[in-house]
């Protein structure tokens, strides 16, 4: 008993490990013995109906929910033990959400160099050229000054992946980022992603898009009432799953249209 | 008849080709509406117009055919008088405008700060969390003239060395008091607008607790509180009015004064409409920024 992507993956300590974590609200237990790791430039893709815990898991790994037990260790170092400063650990990850979660107030310029100048200490000038190359190799460039109410949600979810990238992320975590956005505007945003994963970033994504989660994932966890039920190459996950529970799941989001 | 959607033609399918360029007309039927709303707009306008000058010349009428209309005119608006003591009257507001601006500045920080302390969670400014909730407590809850009263004659009473029984500044202080205390409480409930999300969004970026507040936090609260402010404002520049009780010669005992020598009240109607001076267009102003706020939000949620 493992987990996922233990098995001859060789001896490099992966990039994130995590081991039996358990964490609930109140009564409702929303995660247990949750164990998987993610090997450097791989993705691991958390599938689930909604409800499943995906999300909690990458607000724990995040350090933005606190544990009940089990360890989180990012590359072999414990980020779960009490004496971590959750913003040094914060430095090595990137998160996007699934609402943007863009600051209003700033344009998207300032969106991007805001962690890199603040958090890094990075010069300003600096900040913005890296910022600018950002831009311009997702196709923004032309934005860099408009407020993030000025742009389309593909967009605006497009500038969040680039701040949180402008941080040269160890890991990137994205939580169901084309959920909020319309149907026409979700290629441009998985497009995005797919060109990162080529580049080899590792990635722990939560997705109901099946067709970019076979897309991108090496690995794929299906989360069920707060367990992983079931995991695997996407291949065998998506079209041909063991339990009927992931059968279930799988032609339930099919029959929705989303495959 | 057949069923002619679209462009008539008897085929359900068509395309014209673009055309940017060729100069635009309204139509007929544009042109019989502009016509439509013109008169209807002027229609309005002649209703409001009579409306107005019908209730205002009733009011107007029924002031002027009072039994004590002559008395009331001697003693209130005797403008020849009022514009002779006029200067005096300004001479004394430079002293609210002078405290409006040294009261406002102090009371924008301690409020900032107040607010800042309710809102925090670290466990080392709990008693601090304490203290000010009390604070915020009594001073929403006494009266301004009662703390005016209460440290103006209270203070000096105690004979302590080394402070001061300067009416004006204990009256000041007085003023700071309990406008924090409101001041704080709209800055906090500015803090608490604003969404969960976005300090998550700032935390998982890297930043700390009080890089979120400077950076992300405070900049959109300030921003949507800046109305209720404004209007705090205004009201603060007509309460510093109420520390003449003290002694202090501003607008209002400068009127006081005049009436107390010539028994005619017409300084006290001109001390008011130098208040409406300053008041009236820091409201219109306020009502400005609130109609934009409001508009830049509207349209946020069309994007």
């Amino acid at each position: 008993m493992n987990g996922p992507s233990m098995n001859g993956s060789g001896m490099s300590t992966p990039v994130l490990r995590v081991e039996k974590l358990r964490k609930s609200f109140g009564d409702e237990i929303v995660l247990q013995d949750i164990t998987f790791s993610v090997p450097e430039h791989t993705a691991t893709v958390f599938i689930g109906a909604s409800g499943s815990g995906k999300s909690t898991l990458l607000r724990c790994i995040n350090l933005l929910e606190q544990v009940d037990d089990g360890t989180i260790k990012l590359d072999g170092e414990d980020i779960s033990a009490a004496d971590v400063n959750p913003d040094e650990v914060r430095k090595k990850l990137g998160m996007v959400f699934q609402a943007f979660n863009l600051f209003p107030h700033m344009t998207v310029l300032e969106n991007i160099i805001l962690a890199p100048t603040r958090v890094q200490g990075i010069r300003e000038e600096e900040a913005i050229a890296e910022a600018f190359k950002l831009l311009e190799r997702f196709g923004l460039r032309d934005k860099a000054d408009q407020y993030p109410d000025r742009l389309s949600g593909g967009q605006q979810q497009r500038v969040a992946i680039i701040r949180s990238l402008a941080r040269n992320p160890r890991l990137l975590l994205l939580d169901e980022i084309t959920s909020a956005l319309d149907p026409v505007l979700v290629n441009e945003v998985l497009s995005t992603v797919r060109d990162l994963k080529g580049e080899g970033m590792t990635m722990v994504l939560a997705t109901h898009e099946m067709g970019f989660a076979k897309q991108v994932a090496n690995e794929v966890c299906f989360l069920h009432q707060g367990k992983i039920l079931e995991w695997g190459p996407p291949e065998v996950i998506l079209e041909n799953p063991k339990l009927s529970e992931t059968r279930e799941f799988i032609k339930r989001v099919h029959d929705a249209g989303r495959l | 008849m057949s069923d002619n959607r679209g462009r008539g033609t008897g085929d359900n399918s068509g395309s014209a080709p673009y055309d940017f360029g060729g100069a635009w007309q309204p139509s007929e039927i544009e042109v019989a509406r502009r016509i439509a709303r013109k008169k209807r707009n002027r229609k309005n306008a002649l209703i409001a117009a009579l409306s107005s000058l019908l209730v205002l010349g009733t009011l107007l009428v029924v002031l002027v055919t009072s039994p004590g209309w002559i008395t009331l005119r001697d003693t209130f608006f005797k403008w020849a008088y009022g514009f002779e003591v006029l200067p005096k009257i300004i001479l004394g507001f430079g002293t609210n405008a002078t405290l409006t601006l040294i009261a406002g500045t102090s009371v924008a920080l301690l409020g900032l700060l107040i607010a800042l302390i309710r809102t925090s969670r670290s466990p080392a400014l709990t008693p601090f969390r304490f203290l000010a909730t009390i604070y915020v407590d009594v001073f929403r809850g006494i009266p301004m003239l009662l703390v005016i009263l209460l440290v103006g004659f209270g203070i000096p009473a105690l004979q302590l060395k080394g402070v001061t029984n300067n009416v004006l500044i204990l009256g000041t202080i007085a003023v700071i008091i309990t406008y924090s205390a409101y001041v704080a409480e709209v800055i906090r409930s500015g803090i608490l607008t604003v969404h969960p999300s976005q300090r998550a969004a700032a935390r998982s970026l890297g930043l700390s607790h009080i890089q979120t507040l400077r950076h992300v936090v405070l900049p959109q609260a300030l921003k949507r509180v800046t109305p209720p402010l404004l209007n705090d404002l205004v009201a603060l520049i007509k309460d510093t009015g109420l520390i003449s009780i003290l002694g202090v010669t501003d607008a209002i005992r400068a009127a006081q004064i005049q009436t107390a020598k010539s028994f005619n009240y017409t300084p006290y109607v001109m001390a008011a409409l130098v208040f409406l001076a300053v008041t009236i267009p820091l409201t219109r102003m306020t009502d400005r920024m609130l109609r934009n706020s409001l508009e830049r939000q509207n349209a946020q949620g069309q994007a």
